[in-house]
């Protein structure tokens, strides 16, 4: 009896046990019912949105770079190219210590100062996520050496690369241009067009020259890979695949071999050469000297060797023939005679004694001709044969500035030729109303003066000349200029073809046309300016020599060649075309400081002529140059 | 004969119990195969150590709780010793000092502590049970909290939890008032801001992540954001066996170990995790309904105790998978990767067999 009470306290333990054993498992289930709904919300209300999230992790869109469109020239030697090469790359934001890791890759790759200066400007100049090349052009050793080491450098690649290369770099540099590493600005620009995606993995643009003007086709449509990656990035396998189409290719009306014999041809010379086919339009040769390797600027190029090309006097990245300004000089007179002719101020036959220089009325300032003492009897023919400024002096002043704004427009003077190259200049053509705009003030008769001898504030383009030129040799027919003459779809190979463009048809009278054709003739027979340079060609060449003042000469003065500094001599010019009969091609040249257009430009066209009429290689230099009479203009 | 000794082998095995673990844990070989990239060493080691863990289940069945209180005491001590020497001659590893070695191998005391703690507490109240008094819990909470401390020292607040949990369950169960429960919450609520002052940079951390997992998606919040990806992206039948993306591409992380959760939610979906999830409330019913059954009052405690921290085990592991809890260093009972664990959970089981098997012996 005396154990009942703990007996009931036994019993009523034992309840009390029970009932907190069930709110414990109570707990317990309710819990897991908070995880059921839990998981019921991830997995069925969720499910869409986690799927998403699974496939993203999953699936990575990897972009396909398409081949770059080749440039070829009229026969198919290519002017730019692609080639697969190795590089070693560095991805920064994946690197600590940036310095640190270049030192220990320069153990086992060379990698020169030059290479950590231009890295050091890509990495300025890069999207933060993005592989910067620190070396390029790996060889079989430095590969196998640096792969032996690849786990000691995350951050750090070997990739195959299509790399651009200029064959013909120096020659070709302002008509090809060249590539080079997208930065922000081109990232904007692509964004405006809506193009981004398709420049997904590209990391070069045209910069400048033809691969800049047709980016568009060079570039080709980029391609996708759909990768099933990892977590760590590695593709796993491939679960469809766009192929990307390459960029077309262009040929060029450009004729290497002509190019290369313009470049022997000018020597040690700067200055500007263009050609074109009067009938066309096609630029047969566009150089500018000196010019500069591309290459250097595909991948960027190091502060040393841009400094050099900035800095260097004979301003090698100058396009000379589309952005360099001279006054047209004497070449101007050509186009000068026709406006006298078209305007009936002069007729064939009228002529003036030369007495060396010429007067304005009422005016004892002598303008003097290149010749003191004068030519006596000046016609026309004349003229231009010996290249008479006295004549132009009063037929200019005839004629009234803004005729002959006029009609010199016609031929394209003074504004853009609209070549398919970017960044040209206009050049300038004076008029009454563009000097009140400029300079505020009125036009003065002795401002014309000059503008009909190519000075005073005349200032035309090389390639502006050539199309000039050109327009002269095509009946006054204005081809547009134009680089490229075909471009070849790289996936169908369907070659569609630039069909020549007439820009204008100029009225001018096919008398007066012949009239001015047969003195430019004779500039290249004995006895014109341009007479030795010309001598015994087998064929006509219409020509017309030109010097452009870079220092005025005080009134009264003499121009003494050896006396001025070297960088202050004339220009000497030459426009030409030939076979004068059935002209096949038309050329400015431009030499600097080259003095005399019949001693230093002239024989730059005969070479030019001689070989794409003839076919011939021009001999060698013998490097004695004698200047006669009559080339001194 | 053979017959004879048979049933003298199975005798103290609860049949009922061990069903549903042998269910449980063939399971987690099939998912285990999955989780480990298709590694049948895993799987074979796995399964080694599964019968090892057997054997040790079955020994603690035929142990009758009589023994098994005489090992009490001695074992905590031993427990709180090596503890004491984990903290002075540990060894460091991932930056926290758990492991100790003697000898050849190297232990984690804390592993022992787990069993060690909740069968001190149940001797403890067992002796007392005649005249239970305030102080005797105030005494059973000290007993409860040194090793904690040690342990959440090391750091392992992982384990400190857990271990807290399984004494408080002994603590609960031997009928500590609602009042002094209701004090403890309320003090624990005051404590918070000054245990978050205390807590290492990582664990805050952990907590912060919890809150919001984008905060950090490469670093902390990268487990819980892709295991969420994985049970999420599942649906209700799952994508298949060994067809998960998120755990064969390596997204991913701990995902054989205590990750694994997130590898069934992907490949059987909300289904296969029902499964799971009806596996784990009958090893729990079958172990609530053995400990009301349990005759003495060690054995209630003992048995309560080892049955409540095998849930709490089983929701913080996929509480945390699912993101609702922090992570902390949770395996998934019976499925995980892992010896030590699985030997741990099937001696708590053996455990909770001796107790009902010996009760039934008595009662005959």
């Amino acid at each position: 009896m005396t154990r009942r009470p703990e007996l009931r306290n036994h019993q009523r333990d034992l309840y009390y046990f029970r009932l907190r054993l069930t709110v414990a498992g109570s707990i317990a289930l309710f819990l897991f019912f908070i995880l059921v709904a839990r998981f019921a919300y991830l997995q069925i209300f969720q499910h869409n949105h986690y799927q998403t999230l699974a496939e993203q992790n999953r699936i990575s869109i990897v972009p396909i770079v398409p081949n770059r469109g080749l440039i070829l020239d009229r026969n198919g030697v290519p002017l730019a190219h692609n080639y697969t090469a190795f590089t070693l790359e560095i991805t920064p934001s994946k690197i600590k210590k940036l310095e640190q890791t270049i030192n220990e890759l320069a153990t086992l790759v060379e990698i020169t100062a030059k290479d950590r200066k231009r890295f050091k400007k890509l990495l300025e100049e890069s999207r933060n996520f993005e592989s910067l090349p620190i070396r390029t052009r790996l060889n079989d050793v430095e590969i196998a050496r640096f792969a032996a080491n690849r786990y000691r450098f995350s951050g750090v690649d070997i990739k195959a690369r299509l790399f651009r290369h200029y064959p013909q770099g120096e020659i070709t540099s302002h008509a090809v241009g060249y590539i080079g590493r997208i930065n922000d600005n081109d990232l904007d620009r692509l964004d405006e067009d809506d193009n981004l995606a398709n420049y997904r993995g590209t990391n070069y643009i045209g910069r400048a020259g033809l691969e800049q003007s047709y980016e568009k086709e060079l570039h080709g449509t980029t391609g996708f890979e759909e990768v099933e990656t990892d977590a760590g990035g590695r593709a796993v396998r491939t679960l469809s695949r766009t192929p990307p189409t390459s960029g077309n290719n262009l040929t060029l009306h450009l004729d290497l071999k002509l190019q290369q014999v313009a470049e022997q041809a000018f020597g040690n010379f700067r200055g500007a050469l263009v050609a074109i086919e009067p009938k066309t339009g096609g630029v047969l040769a566009y150089l500018s000297k000196p010019g500069f390797d591309t290459n250097l600027f595909v991948d960027g190029i190091d502060t040393q060797n841009w400094e050099l090309l900035k800095n260097s006097p004979d301003k090698p990245l100058l396009n000379r023939p589309m952005h360099g300004e001279y006054p047209p000089g004497s070449t101007i007179k050509p186009f000068m005679a026709l406006a006298g002719l078209e305007f009936n101020k002069r007729s064939p036959s009228f002529g003036i004694n030369d007495p060396g220089f010429y007067t304005l009325p009422g005016s004892s300032h002598h303008y003097r001709d290149w010749k003191a003492g004068g030519h006596g009897f000046v016609d026309m023919h004349k003229s231009i044969v010996i290249s008479c400024d006295t004549y132009y002096y009063g037929l200019a002043v005839e004629l009234g500035v803004d005729n002959i704004f006029n009609f010199l427009s016609k031929f394209g003077f003074g504004k853009k030729t609209g070549i398919d190259i970017e960044g040209e200049r206009s050049g300038l053509l004076p008029s009454q109303a563009w000097k009140m705009k400029r300079f505020k003030q009125k036009w003065f008769a002795g401002d014309t003066v000059s503008v009909g001898i190519g000075q005073g504030y005349n200032l035309a383009t090389p390639l502006q000349l050539a199309v000039a030129t050109a327009t002269l040799a095509n009946q006054g027919t204005k081809m547009q200029p134009q680089f490229v003459r075909q471009i070849q779809n790289a996936k169908s190979e369907v070659i569609t073809p630039f069909a020549p463009q007439i820009a204008s048809t100029l009225a001018i009278k096919s008398l007066n046309l012949e009239l001015v054709r047969n003195a430019m003739i004779d500039v290249t027979q004995p006895g014109g300016t341009a007479g030795r340079a010309a001598a015994g060609a087998p064929y006509s060449i219409a020509g017309k020599t030109g010097t452009a003042q870079v220092v005025a000469i005080k009134q009264g003065e003499k121009y003494v060649e050896s006396r001025i500094a070297e960088r202050n001599r004339d220009h000497a010019l030459f426009v030409a075309y030939a076979p004068a009969e059935d002209p096949k091609i038309a050329l400015a040249i431009l030499v600097e400081n080259g003095g005399h257009g019949g001693t230093t430009a002239a024989p730059i066209a005969r070479a030019m002529f001689d070989y794409y009429l003839l076919g011939k290689l021009p001999a060698p230099k013998d490097g004695t140059v004698t200047v006669d009479d009559n080339e001194h203009d | 004969m053979i017959r004879r000794l048979w049933l003298l082998f199975i005798r103290h095995i609860d049949n009922f119990l061990l069903a549903a673990l042998l269910a449980t844990l063939s399971f987690g070989l099939v998912i285990l195969y999955s989780a480990s990239g298709q590694s049948f060493d895993r799987v074979i080691s796995q399964g080694v150590s599964m019968l090892v863990a057997l054997a040790v289940m079955w020994a603690l069945a035929n142990l009758p709780p009589q023994h098994l209180m005489r090992i009490a005491w001695p074992s905590y001590v031993i427990g709180l010793l090596l503890l004491l020497g984990v903290a002075l001659f540990g060894e460091v590893s991932h930056g926290a000092r758990r492991w100790l070695h003697i000898g050849v191998s190297r232990i984690q005391p804390s592993e022992l502590m787990k069993i060690a703690v909740p069968l001190m507490l149940a001797w403890y109240f067992e002796k007392r049970e005649r005249s239970m008094r305030l102080s005797d819990f105030a005494v059973a909470a000290i007993l409860l909290l040194l090793p904690v401390m040690l342990i959440a020292k090391q750091p392992d607040l992982g384990t400190a939890l857990l271990i807290a949990a399984s004494g408080f369950y002994v603590l609960f169960l031997a009928g500590i008032g609602w009042k002094v429960i209701v004090g403890l919450a309320i003090s624990a609520a005051a404590f918070a801001p000054v245990a978050w002052s205390l807590m290492h940079d990582y664990q805050q951390q952990r907590v912060m992540t919890l809150l919001d997992p984008t905060q950090d998606p490469l670093g902390t919040g990268y487990h819980t954001i892709q295991s969420t990806i994985a049970l999420g992206s599942g649906g209700i039948f799952g994508k298949g066996w060994l067809n998960g993306t998120q755990a064969h591409l390596d997204f991913l992380p701990e995902r054989h170990t205590d990750f694994i959760f997130a590898v069934l939610g992907e490949e059987f979906g909300l289904f296969g995790i029902l499964i799971l999830l009806t596996l784990y409330l009958l090893i729990i019913a079958r172990g609530i309904y053995i400990t009301s059954h349990a005759t003495t009052m060690f054995t209630r405690l003992i048995a309560g105790s080892i049955t409540l921290t095998f849930a709490t085990y089983a929701f913080v592991n996929m509480g945390m998978v699912s993101g609702i809890l922090p992570v902390v260093g949770v395996p998934l009972p019976l499925i995980s990767f892992g010896g030590t664990s699985l030997v741990t959970m099937l001696l708590g089981f053996g455990i909770l067999m001796g107790v009902a098997t010996h009760r039934r012996l008595v009662k005959q």
